[in-house]
């Protein structure tokens, strides 16, 4: 259109930050807290939203995506928490052990895929473990605007109830919480019932929860569009395997331990992708020739596309068998 | 550089008029000499000095009656400003890109002062020095959207997202090219599109809707549309039809080069950050053909364009009637030159018009 459009770079644009703060908050979650490096002012951000971190591991470069949880009022501070993943594929590790406070760090512009619908007369939140975070920023600014909302999260036992003696404090009457070490469960089917018109249910946890809760509110006839999930998956390992990549004309090999859009990125490729946790559909690519099996992961693609052997997430998902040409 | 605001109307005796600054950095919308639809979009991150991409909220000599033009179309319809209940929080988001960007943007004609949220706004071409409270809409004379829509040229759709669609929720829409706001509240992308021929087959929405839900916070996007109108008007409404509709049939010979014109909107594409909706300002820019033709490539291009166009797209665009005598005027402006490619005038490096006169003096 005007004189030399210019090309977009993959993912979201990046703010340099410094790491303000690292907290242990239990055995397994620590929350990070960084300021801007040139001290402006953070963007605002819609609460729900999630950054993706960039880290520098040795020549290894990460990128994890992680909910903002501090208040998106305040822009002088973004924080998120990580659960360590021992038998994950390191990022978290890395977090873990060697991210220290003034560390220079790069992150993302906020990305949001777990809005809350404004509409809502009330918001019903479902937590399982970590899943607590985007509920941490949701919970301040519903707090801000007036907004009627209750929490449900689900614990593994007291010790590891991230952020559980903040929030029955703060807000002793709206946050009912559940420990598995005393066989407490949220009772859904009853919580569900009870609530009137124009309420919105959010979960925020494991696949199997997620899944509980979609397939119990349609079952008491929710309408799909005031059910709201957010799972970010991390890319598994898997065995290596080949790939050719037709656009860039090169062939690159997957390792075990890396995603194939990681494998694309080393290899120089510019590869579209947002929350490299198969739900954003940046990443979706085209597969021209396939001999052998799809480890299909995301939640992006549908059962057809899965089936037909045409499409392929590379951010989560993975390939066994001889070869595969992809359109990229 | 400080702007000279015109005296001058978009309606009744037409006074308005472009200077040979506005008619240089018209955004003319054909980079090449035939059009087709296309989602044609590129970053919103600046352009060439001066042009009308440069800043995010283009000012120009335009703006004060612009914005009286929009005062006078509320006065008779308050309806072309509205905000569903949910979107209360877009209309802040959108209040504070505009003022930021503006303040920043255009230091001379617009100060914004933050204390926390207690926010001094001062817009001294409209001579507004007024201070409230962000976020508290008891402290503005209307609702955050109207407030800073009425000192913004470009009319602005806010449009919602849920569950991978948007959603037309909100909007300020004076100066539209023959569509409602208020028929339109509360469709989806597809519902308001609907009206479009071809593009619907050629999967043009589909496409551009997925482009416009991953628009991402700190990376607006741009792209160019157009029509015809005549005579400068802004507000070519449905609900105005009966006004403006019957003036196309006013056109003669004698005085298309000033009543015609093109008619471009910048169409650019925000995400808003507290409330992740999705602001669409629509910005009107329009040139009577008679200053067009000045800039030689244009003159040329626009004809060729226009003669090519696919009946279908001249009958949604609704020139079809007046396509022939648009032909004979433009067909003089057309000497049969090849054009530069790209939309910028070129003016020293085209050549200036071939007439029969220079060939005959040869």
């Amino acid at each position: 259109m005007s004189a030399a459009p210019q090309k977009a770079r993959a993912g979201a644009e990046k703010i340099d930050v410094i790491v303000s703060a690292v907290v242990p908050l239990n055995e397994l979650v620590t929350r990070f807290e960084f300021t801007r490096a040139d001290d402006k002012a953070f963007p605002p951000f819609s609460a729900g939203a999630h950054t993706v971190v960039e880290m520098r591991d040795g020549d290894r470069l990460r990128l994890n995506p992680y909910s903002l949880m501090s208040d998106p009022a305040d822009s002088s501070q973004y924080a998120i928490s990580v659960r360590r993943d021992d038998a994950g594929r390191g990022g978290s590790l890395f977090m873990h052990r060697s991210v220290k406070v003034g560390d220079r760090m790069k992150i993302s512009y906020p990305v949001n895929l777990f809005p809350l619908d404004l509409r809502g007369r009330k918001h019903v939140f479902l937590a399982g473990g970590i899943g607590i975070t985007p509920f941490m920023a949701m919970i301040a600014h519903l707090e801000r605007m007036g907004g009627a909302w209750e929490l449900h999260y689900a614990c593994r036992n007291e010790a590891l109830g991230t952020y559980v003696d903040q929030l029955t404090s703060r807000y002793p009457n709206k946050v009912h919480v559940y420990f598995d070490d005393r066989n407490q469960a949220i009772a859904l089917e009853d919580l569900l019932d009870g609530q009137p018109l124009g309420t919105h249910v959010y979960v925020c946890g494991p696949k199997g929860m997620i899944d509980w809760v979609h397939a119990t509110a349609a079952a008491h006839g929710w309408p799909d569009e005031n059910v709201h999930s957010e799972e970010f998956l991390a890319p598994q390992p898997g065995k290596p395997f080949e790939v050719r990549l037709c656009r860039s004309d090169i062939t690159i090999q997957v390792g075990e331990s890396e995603s194939l859009l990681e494998a694309m990125e080393r290899c120089g490729v510019d590869a579209p992708f947002l929350c490299r946790g198969g739900a954003c559909g940046q990443c979706e690519t085209d597969v021209i020739e396939a001999d052998g099996t799809f480890v299909h992961r995301d939640h992006w693609l549908d059962d057809e596309d899965h089936t037909s052997g045409k499409k392929i997430m590379p951010c989560v998902s993975r390939f066994v068998g001889k070869s595969l040409v992809l359109d990229r | 550089m400080t702007i000279q605001f015109n005296t001058e109307t978009f309606r009744d005796d037409y006074s308005f008029r472009n200077s040979d600054w506005a008619i240089k950095r018209f955004p003319f919308p054909f980079h090449e000499d035939s059009y087709m639809y296309s989602v044609n979009m590129e970053q919103h991150r600046g352009g060439p000095e001066g042009s009308v991409y440069e800043k995010r909220f283009d000012v120009d000599e335009h703006y004060v009656s612009e914005m009286q033009d929009r005062a006078i179309v509320l006065a008779d319809d308050p309806l072309r400003c509205q905000s569903l209940p949910h979107m209360t929080l877009a209309g802040w988001d959108t209040l504070e890109l505009i003022m930021v960007s503006k303040s920043e943007d255009y230091p001379d004609l617009f100060e914004l002062h933050r204390d926390g949220n207690r926010w001094r706004w001062i817009n001294k071409p409209m001579g507004i020095d007024h201070t409230f409270t962000f976020l508290d809409e008891t402290t503005l004379p209307c609702g955050p959207l109207e407030y800073i829509t009425r000192q913004a040229q470009g009319d602005y759709a806010v449009l919602d997202q849920r569950g991978d669609m948007l959603y037309m929720d909100a909007g300020m829409v004076t100066t539209q090219a023959d569509w409602s706001l208020d028929f339109d509240i509360g469709m989806d992308f597809f519902e308001w599109h609907a009206p479009v021929p071809l593009a619907h087959e050629m999967g043009i929405f589909k496409r551009a809707l997925k482009f416009l839900l991953n628009i991402q916070q700190g990376a607006p996007a741009r792209r160019l549309n157009w029509t015809m109108t005549v005579n400068p008007l802004l507000d070519t409404s449905p609900e105005n039809y009966h006004k403006w509709g019957i003036q196309k049939t006013s056109l003669t010979p004698e005085n298309i080069g000033a009543k015609q014109h093109l008619r471009v909107e910048l169409q650019t594409f925000y995400r808003l950050p507290r409330s992740n909706a999705l602001l669409f300002p629509i910005r009107c820019y329009l040139i009577a053909f008679q200053d067009l033709v000045r800039i030689p490539k244009w003159g040329r291009r626009l004809h060729r364009v226009v003669r090519d166009l696919p009946d279908e797209l001249a009958t949604y665009k609704g020139f079809i009637a007046n396509r022939p005598l648009m032909l004979d005027y433009l067909g003089r402006h057309d000497d049969g030159l090849p054009t530069s490619p790209g939309v910028w005038p070129d003016l020293d490096s085209e050549p200036p018009l071939q007439t029969q006169n220079d060939a005959r003096s040869r």
